[in-house]
């Protein structure tokens, strides 16, 4: 089987983000990672391959020349193959989902494609469907648990007040990951070295396809206004301090 | 602008509180309104719908949710009625079915918009966690847009009562076929719905204690939530984590029991209308987000505070 991870390169969730000219984040001592959910994403994909004797896995980004740093990881992680539609300019979630399912259909037989559920840089929770309907492929979000057997893919996932979905599917497919799904796995040393090696494909949007048409156009980027908060805090003797909690509460926050 | 479209998660029997803020939003825009309902039972909950133009009802139950047949139904009415504007809440079966509408329509989504300017099209959603806010401009046919909960306002239903039109569902190949629906039935509230959170975090040091969080919720008609750190431990399930690789919540009281307030778990509650810290460590950083706080033994304030909220009703 062809299976597929696409990773995205997202700011360290610790990152102090800079708004520069009320458009973009200033790239200034940014430490740049693989997408969280991405993480499962690959871990699951290496589960799937070494079940699969004689599949292939390969790892797609799109990002700029930066986001090579994320193949790597994936082929040190244990991926065979990377592939990186380059690309400084911003797109849309549609026109995203469009060129990574134009990069993967070029390899006619393709099988699971395991994606993130979400990037933690602009939360638009969709990509992976956008390119799930490209490729007319089904797809699952959410995915905590995923099973291949007798060519069928079983998944379950999380919905609503702690409920979840038993979802089937067949190849091909999308898998959305989330937290739960497994423990990445950290590539070690020797595949790193060996990552280092390996090649990378290059495609451009001509290769893949797609004319950059973005109909979401970002138009200010800003901080958050913070309420300064003088929070009242008690100390010392804690029934009196409880008593005037939730009489605070009530009769001058009024949320009780 | 044309018309506008709202879509109805029913929840026991009656409209989900973001359904009333989605279709308040889009009334307030004076266009004409359509409301997207997949239920069996419509009559029970009309008078929600004073004020709109068209009720399209797919006779089916929500609970019998078939992601590809739905996907293609609420496309084909969305061209159908030319709703080239189209909300909903950001729920869990919106996460998984906007998108698919979206893509089918060729058209563009914005998942958890907290303002939106209807007639410029023009909307604004947290984005990093919430760290920072971006401005986008939609400029598509067909353009959706899905809502945090508890950010737009409810206005007063008036007008009259729209008229009802039947909408079959389209069958087509299911590519993703539900089998089976496994219910929570621990009658636990879903922080994302809860107007009241009871957080735990590491220094609650073991599931057992967690059951004090759940104790305090049922009277204060709480979710329990949960730091990253309890989730690990495992005193709290994966389902309750709050933060930035968890859940995001909005709810008018924020508790937050022996966490530590990293970044990651402020930017999922953060907006929370009052946050109130117990920490035995003066300088958490949690104390410096909160708006009251109580220094001291959570072991010791739980009680407490149970006995105290017993009292008022
Ligand atoms: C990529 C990434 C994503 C993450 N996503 C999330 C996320 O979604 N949600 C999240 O929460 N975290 C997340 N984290 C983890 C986050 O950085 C923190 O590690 C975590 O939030 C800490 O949890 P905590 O506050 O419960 O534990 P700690 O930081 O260990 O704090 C425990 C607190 O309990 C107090 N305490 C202990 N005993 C008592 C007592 N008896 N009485 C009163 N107070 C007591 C201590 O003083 C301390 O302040 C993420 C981290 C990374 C790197
Ligand atoms: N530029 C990208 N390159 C590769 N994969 C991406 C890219 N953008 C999004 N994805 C994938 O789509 C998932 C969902 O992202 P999003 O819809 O942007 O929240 C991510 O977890 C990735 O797997």
């Amino acid at each position: 089987m062809n299976i597929f991870v696409c990773i995205k390169q997202v700011p360290d969730t610790e990152a102090a983000l800079i708004v520069k000219e009320g458009k973009s984040i200033s790239e200034d001592n940014i430490k740049w990672i693989v997408n969280p959910y991405d993480e499962y994403a690959i871990e699951e994909a290496l589960k799937l391959k070494s079940n699969i004797a004689g599949s292939t896995l390969t790892v797609l980004t799109l990002g700029p020349k930066r986001a090579e740093a994320v193949l790597r990881t994936g082929l040190a992680m244990g991926a065979d193959l990377a592939v990186h539609i380059e690309n400084d300019e911003y797109l849309d979630p549609k026109t995203i989902g469009k060129a990574l399912a134009g990069a993967i259909k070029k390899t006619d037989d393709f099988g699971v494609v395991f994606m993130g559920k979400q990037g933690i840089d602009n939360d638009s929770f969709m990509v992976h469907t956008y390119t799930a309907e490209y490729l007319n492929a089904g797809v699952a979000t959410n995915v905590t648990a995923f099973e291949y057997k007798d060519d069928k893919i079983l998944i379950e996932r999380e919905i609503d007040n702690g409920a979840k979905d038993k979802i089937t599917m067949s190849s091909p497919c999308i898998i959305g990951a989330a937290k739960g799904l497994n423990s990445p796995r950290y590539p070690s040393l020797m595949g790193m070295m060996k990552a280092k090696k390996k090649p990378i494909t290059k495609l451009t949007f001509e290769d893949v396809g797609v004319i950059i048409d973005n109909k979401l156009i970002p138009e200010k980027l800003y901080s958050p206004a913070e309420k300064i908060k003088e929070a009242k805090i008690f100390e010392g003797d804690l029934e009196n301090s409880v008593k005037e909690l939730v009489n605070l509460l009530k009769n001058e926050a009024k949320v009780l | 602008m044309g018309n506008i479209g709202v879509l109805i998660e029913i929840n026991n029997g009656s409209l989900k509180k973001i359904n009333k803020e989605a279709l308040s939003l889009a009334k307030s825009s004076g266009n004409d309104v359509y409301a997207i309902v997949f239920s069996n039972n419509i009559d029970s909950f009309s008078d929600e719908f004073k004020g709109i133009k068209t009720i399209i009802n797919i006779k089916t139950d929500m609970d019998d949710y078939k992601p590809d047949n739905y996907a293609a139904t609420l496309s084909e009415i969305i061209k159908k009625y030319s709703l080239n504007d189209f909300i909903a809440g950001y729920t869990s079966l919106t996460r998984d079915m906007l998108p698919r509408v979206a893509a089918k329509l060729n058209g563009t989504l914005v998942n958890d918009c907290i303002e939106i300017d209807l007639e410029n099209r023009t909307i604004v959603k947290p984005i990093y966690a919430g760290k920072l806010l971006q401005q986008y401009k939609l400029k598509d046919e067909y353009n959706l847009y899905s809502i945090r909960s508890n950010v737009f306002k409810i206005s007063d239903l008036d007008g009259n009562a729209p008229n009802v039109e039947e909408f079959e569902l389209i069958n087509v190949d299911e590519l993703t076929k539900i089998n089976e629906v496994i219910k929570d039935d621990s009658g636990n509230i879903d922080v994302v719905d809860a107007e009241i959170i009871i957080s735990g975090g590491r220094g609650m040091g073991s599931k057992e204690n967690f059951e004090k969080l759940f104790d305090l919720a049922t009277i204060l008609k709480a979710g329990v939530g949960a730091s990253r750190a309890a989730v690990d431990a495992e005193y709290a399930s994966a389902n309750m984590q709050v933060g930035q690789t968890g859940k995001v919540v909005n709810p008018k009281l924020y508790l937050a029991f022996g966490i530590s307030g990293a970044i990651q778990h402020f930017v999922g509650m953060k907006t929370s209308k009052v946050i109130v810290a117990i920490n035995k460590d003066a300088d958490a950083p949690i104390f410096k987000k909160a708006d009251y706080g109580i220094i001291g033994d959570l072991f010791t304030v739980l009680p407490l505070l149970k006995e105290e909220l017993s009292k008022i009703d």
